[in-house]
């Protein structure tokens, strides 16, 4: 028994080899919160544009959207990952790892993002849209100071959701050699013959997200849809 | 016009896509059984952790929301490479299939558990009571009252985790499970083309577009419902 745990320990919570590879996992760490903070920046940012273009735009601009929403809703993440990084190289548009990554998740997010928010936006009651605009404010400026506000704070549980389980997505980023926490962690557990910095990853990853998802689990039922 | 020739010829070459066609059959048929495989372990797991949190006991609640919580925070492809990739130091040698199945099973259990308490949370108390006053059992009310009436009342959710469940199913190619994206990347190795790429990614849009849809459809109801 006591044999067993000593090898048990020695396996995955070495010591030795997490004071050797920690910083690595650190350096991933910052990769993964870099293109975590830059995706949801992107994808929250471009999806709250389609919607808002969609619930103002012409009728032929709305299905286009739809139409990029339906397939981005589709497609694996790591299969949008994967076309771009290996797909787009061979008509001279390389992308870096962080890049492909990036690009693949914000629009993937953006997608997802466009879809709550539009809906959202839908569900404000027509007469906050007569009363804001026989106020004297313009379409856009409804639009912008009495649906969004209202539409975003509805939206606010699914979203936050939503944002969680995609940015997880950063470790795809291992797939096509990113040095993120994942990627980092399976090349240096190789080369070191020993499990223990995947230990140290998955240590990592609880670090970064479990306070997200607590986080998110107190604004859903702080924002909960009021029916 | 030379530009849209050579496009074409790169990412949507005829001749290469005829080759591949039948290798890329065979990956989607694995895809389409690994997702008959885990959606029903994740079912069946998320069904056992709201059954476990219907009970009136506190440290069951805790040890849901727990579970819950961890494998929201633990990102699938994490959990996967430690099953197959880790657990081998301790003498576990797993065969990928039983990594991905072990790993499915534990990540979408958990979303699916949220999603089954929150239905089972938008039934009345009083269904409960009158149900278990004509004599049912606590088992009985659960399976015949509550989770019928609970599972309409979630049907967009459930419906939406499973289709993130089923694309999902894409990450066991990192452990070289012969699915579609597998055999996709595979075969662009061999002929030095992306086209079995772009054409995996048209069947992964051929398999779930009509899934997008319909969900579109079931979410835009519930709003004109309101």
């Amino acid at each position: 028994m006591e044999d067993g745990w000593a090898r048990f320990v020695f396996a995955y919570l070495n010591p030795d080899v997490a004071a050797e590879w920690g910083p690595k996992i650190f350096e991933g760490a910052v990769i993964t919160i870099e293109l975590g903070l830059a995706t949801i920046a992107a994808g929250l940012f471009f999806g709250m544009a389609l919607a808002v273009l969609r619930a103002s735009a012409p009728r032929w601009v709305g299905r286009v959207i739809v139409a990029f929403v339906d397939v981005f809703r589709a497609w694996p993440p790591l299969v949008v990952i994967i076309v771009l990084f290996y797909a787009f190289p061979y008509v001279d548009l390389p992308m870096g790892a962080f890049t492909a990554t990036w690009l693949a998740l914000s629009l993937v997010l953006a997608a997802f993002a466009e879809e709550i928010w539009w809906a959202g936006l839908q569900s404000v009651p027509k007469g906050q849209w007569e009363a804001a605009r026989s106020t004297g404010l313009s379409h856009l400026q409804a639009l912008v100071w009495v649906a969004v506000p209202q539409a975003v704070r509805m939206t606010i549980p699914p979203l936050v959701n939503r944002t969680i389980a995609i940015v997880k997505g950063t470790a795809l980023g291992s797939v096509v050699a990113l040095p993120e926490i994942l990627g980092q962690a399976t090349s240096a557990s190789s080369l070191a013959g020993n499990p223990t910095p995947l230990t140290l990853a998955a240590l990592a990853y609880l670090a970064i997200f479990l306070p997200v998802v607590i986080l998110g689990r107190w604004i859903e039922t702080r924002f909960a849809w009021k029916r | 016009m030379e530009t849209l020739n050579t496009i074409l010829e790169v990412f949507f070459n005829a001749e290469i896509a005829v080759r591949v066609f039948p290798f890329l059959l065979r990956g989607l048929g694995m895809t389409l059984l690994l997702c008959a495989l885990v959606i029903p372990l994740g079912l069946a797991g998320g069904l056992a952790l709201a059954w476990a949190a219907s009970l009136e006991r506190r440290w069951l609640r805790v040890l849901c929301v727990v579970y819950v919580d961890f494998f929201r925070a633990f990102p699938p492809l994490v959990l996967l490479i430690f099953l197959f990739f880790g657990l081998p130091f301790a003498g576990i040698d797993l065969p990928s299939i039983a990594a991905v199945g072990i790993g499915f099973f534990l990540n979408a259990s958990s979303y699916y558990g949220e999603i089954f308490r929150a239905g089972v949370e938008s039934v009345p108390k009083g269904q409960w009571e009158a149900a278990r006053s004509t004599g049912l059992t606590r088992f009985q009310t659960m399976t015949a009252v509550i989770l019928p009436q609970a599972t309409r009342n979630v049907l967009p959710d459930l419906i939406g985790n499973t289709l993130e469940v089923a694309k999902l199913t894409s990450i066991a190619s990192v452990v070289a499970l012969g699915e579609l994206l597998h055999t996709a990347r595979l075969a662009q190795s061999l002929v030095y083309n992306p086209t079995p790429i772009v054409m995996a990614a048209m069947l992964y849009l051929a398999l779930f577009w009509p899934v997008v849809r319909l969900l579109s459809r079931l979410e835009h109801r519930n709003i004109a419902r309101r």
